[in-house]
């Protein structure tokens, strides 16, 4: 029995790399600078995660079904713009609404694209990342966003409001991530989502319906993209047309860390909530060691590949690949 | 031979993973010019053994020797570097080059600043292909050709190096009988040049015919080496699964229901044409023919993954079109595909949550999934069906092909379906497995269930079968009755060879 307690605690230790990497990570930033770890600093690092976090918490369900979106950053733009304009045209009661109806339409046509017609992933979110992009500048008229009354709307409160001295923003990606942590491990539909992205073949052989499935992770990833955009809108309360530029692949680089394998079939909310939370450590980390701001996207990118060298090496227990 | 020396001996090998001990002390050797055949049920052992062989695992105890050295294989580049070579089951060549590119791809023959030698490579390549006699070339494209002739052009590339042992993983899987002709004279060549042989199969006719020596695990354990010509298949089978095997002819008589499919007339443009069965409550019907013969096909039809271009299918008398598997299996119909691995299972998921995939939308408690539900159907199956795994978190793709065949059989079971069909039910998998999975079947009859088996192994068809559907070339030649049916009858009528009605 002790040996096999012994590799029961291997296995959880190769099974939960990601976790111990990020503790060993907070300590040796603590050692480093004082004010990492005080409760301002991480709140401040969760609350700039939020938007990036929400939206990761969608492309993992795409993911999973063993697809990719790269339109999520753009989406995002375009979530962000339309509310702004419609608020000051219907109110914020209205544009909302409205506002989540025109995201979720773009993520159906993503998802019949890509489930019903069977479209490579790859392909259709990367056009759709430059399309939306283009209606988003087509919609503003090229122009910049802004809500004309700054101070007397009360839409402000999703992005800095808080409750329970919390900071709004995060309590939507905590209540969000709970939620979508919920309907994916829990209920029929996250089953089939996992069965999908493992071996879409036997999944049909299953009676599992495959395109209406990837269809529904697309909508997911949508209502998650027009969330943050929500909450980014509410933020600032003006915004450019490319605020949402290059948040795909950093939304990606979340949902990878947290061990998503792009293959599909496997990764969890939980695990993406890490690999979120990591991303925004590692940034602030290094803003706080004073490296210039550029350097970020150097060192974000080898932690990235670093990790996602670390999780394969795990699996089979090399450095190196097997077959050279 | 007596006097020789093994040109390959692994000696009290021990491999353990977490919870399993794979191999526990496995001693075998290879003479030179010997062809040793190894054998043992799905989970045996042989694969294990092999990939201690092949530098892929390091064995916890043991030591493998080389003639009078021993050796240490690294990985599998070390392993090839000895001259061990190994002829995969699953074939890894690239499609979109050509036989002598895969042949001699990562030692291409080298001219001046790096270019390729064609004229070298050609020649070389077309000396190695005139030994095996094919009948294909060096430029010929490797996706151009069939699977029998991939696996030669895997053979062709074990002879480039100086191999002093190769090993045959199942190499008759997917070949035709006269490809396997071609296969056994290769390996009697190889045998004349003094290489030694390691032979892995499940097929005892084979076993017996090529072999010299034969080497028997038994759930990592070594259960003895028998000389060939010493012994038989029974008592080979019996080391095999530690029990006796029956192999005997259905015996079983049971009442026989009312009708639960009936199709007419049905076709599917060139796949099959013009069929025309029905399946009652309580009977086996089998479906013998060989590959391309439109058995598959039509059990794709049934199952909602074809449309068929003509023709009526009835079940319990009511016409019905059937769209999607999920139609399929709402109309309580179930399928038990040909490719386990590809079709049958998701290799990442746990067992539980594969036995359950197709139901997952009614074991719901609120707006989740019934866990308590799900347990207590893998429990039950896993009884009912003898699955050996140490829980049902255990990832299917970690399991046996007999158990992992056995989810399979399970998931559908658990359906409760009014039809159950089986497509090539024990490919790739042990004896033991093999007989409990027929004798299931027998059981499923004689409990009411319609059942369709579709299965290329004509004792299967002829143990299983309360009726044979012969097929040929996508029609039926005859449908036998088990009283009526013989060897000879069948092969007729599945080679297009209508001389019994003649007759």
């Amino acid at each position: 029995m002790a040996t096999v307690s012994k590799q029961q605690i291997g296995s959880v230790l190769a099974k939960q790399g990601i976790l111990i990497a990020f503790a060993v990570f907070i300590v040796a930033f603590t050692f480093a600078n004082s004010k990492f770890l005080t409760v301002d600093n991480v709140f401040s690092v969760v609350r700039s995660s939020a938007i990036l976090g929400v939206m990761a918490l969608g492309v993992t369900f795409v993911v999973i079904s063993g697809n990719l979106d790269l339109s999520v950053g753009s989406m995002m733009s375009f979530s962000t713009i339309v509310v702004l304009d419609l608020h000051d045209k219907i109110g914020p009661f209205l544009a909302i609404p409205a506002m989540f109806a025109m995201t979720l339409a773009l993520g159906a046509l993503i998802g019949f694209l890509v489930g019903y017609l069977k479209l490579n992933s790859l392909i259709v979110t990367l056009g759709m990342l430059s399309a939306i992009h283009g209606l988003t500048l087509t919609y503003s008229g090229g122009k910049n966003m802004d809500i004309a009354d700054k101070e007397g709307t009360w839409f402000s409160v999703f992005g800095q409001g808080s409750a329970l001295g919390i900071p709004v923003p995060i309590l939507i990606f905590l209540l969000l991530a709970a939620f979508l942590g919920l309907v994916l491990s829990k209920t029929p539909f996250g089953r089939k989502v996992y069965a999908v992205g493992g071996n879409g073949t036997a999944a049909t052989f299953s009676g599992i319906r495959r395109a209406r499935t990837v269809f529904f992770c697309y909508i997911i990833s949508s209502a998650c993209v027009a969330t943050a955009g929500l909450i980014q809108a509410s933020r600032s309360l003006g915004s450019q047309n490319t605020v949402g530029q290059g948040l795909e692949l950093e939304v990606l680089a979340a949902v990878i860390l947290g061990g998503a394998s792009l293959m599909g079939g496997s990764g969890t909310i939980f695990k993406t909530v890490i690999g979120v939370l990591i991303l925004g450590f590692i940034q602030n980390g290094l803003l706080l060691l004073g490296l210039q701001f550029y350097v970020q996207f150097v060192v974000t990118w080898i932690i990235i590949i670093l990790a996602v060298w670390l999780d394969i090496a795990a699996k089979r227990g090399k450095l190196m690949s097997p077959i050279a | 031979m007596t006097d020789a020396k093994p040109i390959l001996r692994l000696d009290g090998i021990v491999k353990t993973f977490p919870g399993v001990r794979a191999l526990d002390g496995v001693s075998f050797s290879v003479m030179p010019g010997e062809v040793h055949a190894l054998m043992g049920e799905n989970g045996a052992g042989k694969s294990t053994l092999m990939k201690v062989l092949g530098g892929i695992h390091q064995p916890d105890e043991g030591a493998i020797y080389m003639g009078d050295d021993r050796v240490v294989m690294a990985g599998p580049l070390e392993a090839k570097a000895k001259g061990i070579v190994f002829i995969h089951q699953e074939l890894s060549l690239a499609e979109e080059l050509s036989v002598a590119e895969n042949i001699y791809l990562g030692e291409l023959p080298r001219k001046s600043f790096g270019r390729v030698d064609w004229t070298t490579l050609t020649d070389k390549t077309n000396a190695i292909l005139k030994k095996l006699n094919v009948g294909f070339d060096a430029n010929t494209l490797v996706g151009d050709l069939s699977i029998a002739n991939q696996q030669m052009v895997e053979i062709a590339r074990a002879l480039t190096v100086d191999a002093k042992a190769v090993i045959f993983d199942e190499p008759t899987a997917s070949l035709t009988d006269a490809e396997k002709s071609v296969l056994f004279d290769v390996i009697s060549d190889l045998q004349a040049d003094g290489v030694g042989i390691i032979y892995i199969s499940h097929r005892m006719e084979e076993i017996f015919k090529i072999t010299d020596r034969i080497t028997v695990l038994r759930d990592g354990q070594y259960q003895g080496t028998v000389n060939t010509r010493e012994t038989n298949e029974e008592s080979v089978t019996q080391l095999m699964i530690g029990r006796k095997l029956d192999l005997t002819r259905n015996a079983s008589h049971h009442e026989i229901g009312d009708v639960a499919l009936e199709v007419r007339n049905l076709s599917c443009g060139k796949l099959y044409k013009d069929i025309s069965f029905e399946v009652r409550r309580g009977e086996v019907v089998g479906f013998y023919g060989l590959v391309g013969a439109g058995r598959t096909e039509i059990a794709e039809t049934l199952f909602g993954l074809r449309d068929p271009s003509a023709g009526q299918i009835f079940l319990d008398g009511q016409e019905v079109r059937i769209s999607s598997p999920a139609d399929a299996i709402t109309r309580g119909i179930s399928l038990v595909p040909e490719d386990r691995k590809g079709q049958g299972l998701v290799l990442g998921m746990n067992c539980r949550d594969n036995m359950t995939l197709p139901q997952v939308d009614d074991l719901k408690a609120g707006p989740f999934v019934a866990e308590g539900a799900e347990i207590a159907i893998f429990d039950q199956y896993r009884d009912q069906l003898d699955i050996r795994t140490p829980s049902w978190r255990q990832q299917v793709g970690n399991l046996s092909g007999g158990n992992q065949q056995k989810i399979v059989i399970g998931k559908w079971l658990s359906m409760h379906p009014s039809l159950l069909i089986v497509d090539e039910p024990t490919r790739g998998i042990d004896v033991g497995s093999k007989s409990e999975i027929h004798k299931l079947l027998r059981a499923l009859a004689a409990k009411g269930y319609a059942v369709m088996v579709i299965s290329s192994e004509m004792p299967e068809v002829l143990h299983v079968s309360d009726r044979i559907v012969a097929m040929y070339s996508g029609r039926i030649m005859r449908t036998f009755t088990s009283d009526e049916v013989t060897e000879d009858n069948l092969i007729q009528a599945i080679s297009g060879i209508k001389a019994d009605q003649a007759a």
